[in-house]
């Protein structure tokens, strides 16, 4: 399964992912305090070139991570545009794209079993709480492994429905393929306890 | 336990194998994810607790950055952008679509889709709301009407989860937490 860590290393690779997640949410909370245009505009143009400093590669790919946002945004504008006041609404439309492409950058630079240490370490105070970071853990992994596994099952569904129907298959194969993976996941639980659980 | 735990990681990962699905469209233009769906199974399925633990491991995997959001989207960002009142709202939606289920007696069609009504679209719908409003400065009364166009679908959903949670419970009663 393919995360959104970007393939182009960037200097931003390299530091260690604790603090940039730390200065991520003092970023955040600095954008979110912020109301008026100008010092957001200021912060954009920081944030802007913070991932064009990763390359030009690096940065179109970032901005293509923040293409789902386009509808959301295109909305908001007519809407203003409609009520008369366009500018009204264009703070937190900037904010809400600034805050999310640096968060994104995050994302694209910090590797997947760094980000899942981060988690184990962010985790340790509830280990008494009755939720030990190692069974977090494997929850994750679990997760990981089930999402291909679900999809494959589906798809040798689907091909075998396609081999006894010209119909399309539709909503028909979602219970058999929810079935089959809830008798792995069965069959999971089995494995794990008889290596000796998960304590 | 450990059938325990990996049913909530198999839910939280059939969450995000539904949002992998490509999405299908309403007559009006309005997208439908089946990744609701499987936030109301979650609860109608799992239970209350366990339903919002298999959506919070979820919320996990989309933070730690795989795409798994529906459209594609995964990442801290998400946690920042328009849909974080859902975000917020889904483990809610799930715990009180669980508790419906365990708490209602009756048909477990029925019970489930008025878990995943109440759960999906009662209590998720104002918290998705809330979540526009302060993002983008307005009240809830002036975003709330943009929600509307989502109903249809999720009114679809609903009954899908009722149907999909009897099945369950008749082919694998033993995985039925939410009537255990």
């Amino acid at each position: 399964m393919l995360t959104l860590t970007s393939p182009h290393e960037t200097w931003a690779h390299r530091l260690p992912a604790g603090p940039k997640m730390a200065a991520l949410s003092l970023w955040a909370i600095a954008l979110f305090s912020l109301d008026t245009l100008p010092p957001l505009l200021t912060a954009s143009a920081a944030t802007a070139a913070l991932i064009l400093s990763g390359g030009l590669p690096f940065a179109r790919i970032s901005a293509l991570m923040l293409r789902p946002l386009w509808p959301f945004v295109a909305i908001v504008a007519l809407w203003q545009g409609w009520l008369g006041d366009p500018t009204y609404g264009a703070a937190p439309i900037l904010r809400l794209i600034t805050a999310v492409a640096a968060a994104n950058f995050v994302t694209m630079t910090t590797r997947l079993t760094d980000m899942i240490g981060i988690l184990t370490t962010l985790a340790r105070p509830f280990g008494p709480l009755g939720l030990p970071p190692r069974r977090l853990a494997l929850a994750l992994a679990l997760v990981l492994r089930f999402i291909p596994v679900m999809l494959h099952q589906l798809q040798t569904i689907r091909m075998a429905f396609r081999a006894r129907s010209h119909r399309r298959p539709g909503w028909r194969l979602f219970v058999p393929a929810l079935l089959a993976a809830l008798d792995d996941a069965e069959r999971v639980a089995e494995a794990l306890r008889a290596r000796g659980g998960i304590g | 336990m450990e059938k325990n735990l990996t049913l909530i990681a198999l839910f939280a990962a059939l969450i995000a194998a539904l949002g992998l699905l490509p999405s299908m469209m309403l007559p009006g233009g309005v997208p439908i994810t089946a990744q609701s769906l499987g936030i109301m199974l979650c609860g109608t399925v799992l239970g209350s607790r366990r339903g919002a633990l298999a959506v919070l491991l979820f919320l996990l995997v989309v933070a730690l950055g795989l795409p798994v959001l529906s459209g594609g989207r995964g990442g801290i960002g998400v946690f920042m952008g328009p849909s974080v009142g859902f975000l917020i709202g889904f483990p809610v939606a799930a715990f009180i679509a669980g508790l419906v289920v365990e708490r209602l007696k009756g048909p477990v069609a029925l019970t489930a889709a008025l878990g995943a009504f109440l759960g999906g679209m009662v209590v998720l719908y104002p918290l998705g709301t809330l979540g526009w409003a302060l993002l983008l400065d307005k009240t809830m009364a002036d975003v709330g009407p943009f929600l509307l166009g989502f109903a249809p679908g999720d009114a679809v959903k609903c009954v899908l989860a009722g149907l999909i949670t009897r099945a369950i419970g008749q082919m694998r009663p033993g995985v039925l937490l939410s009537r255990a």
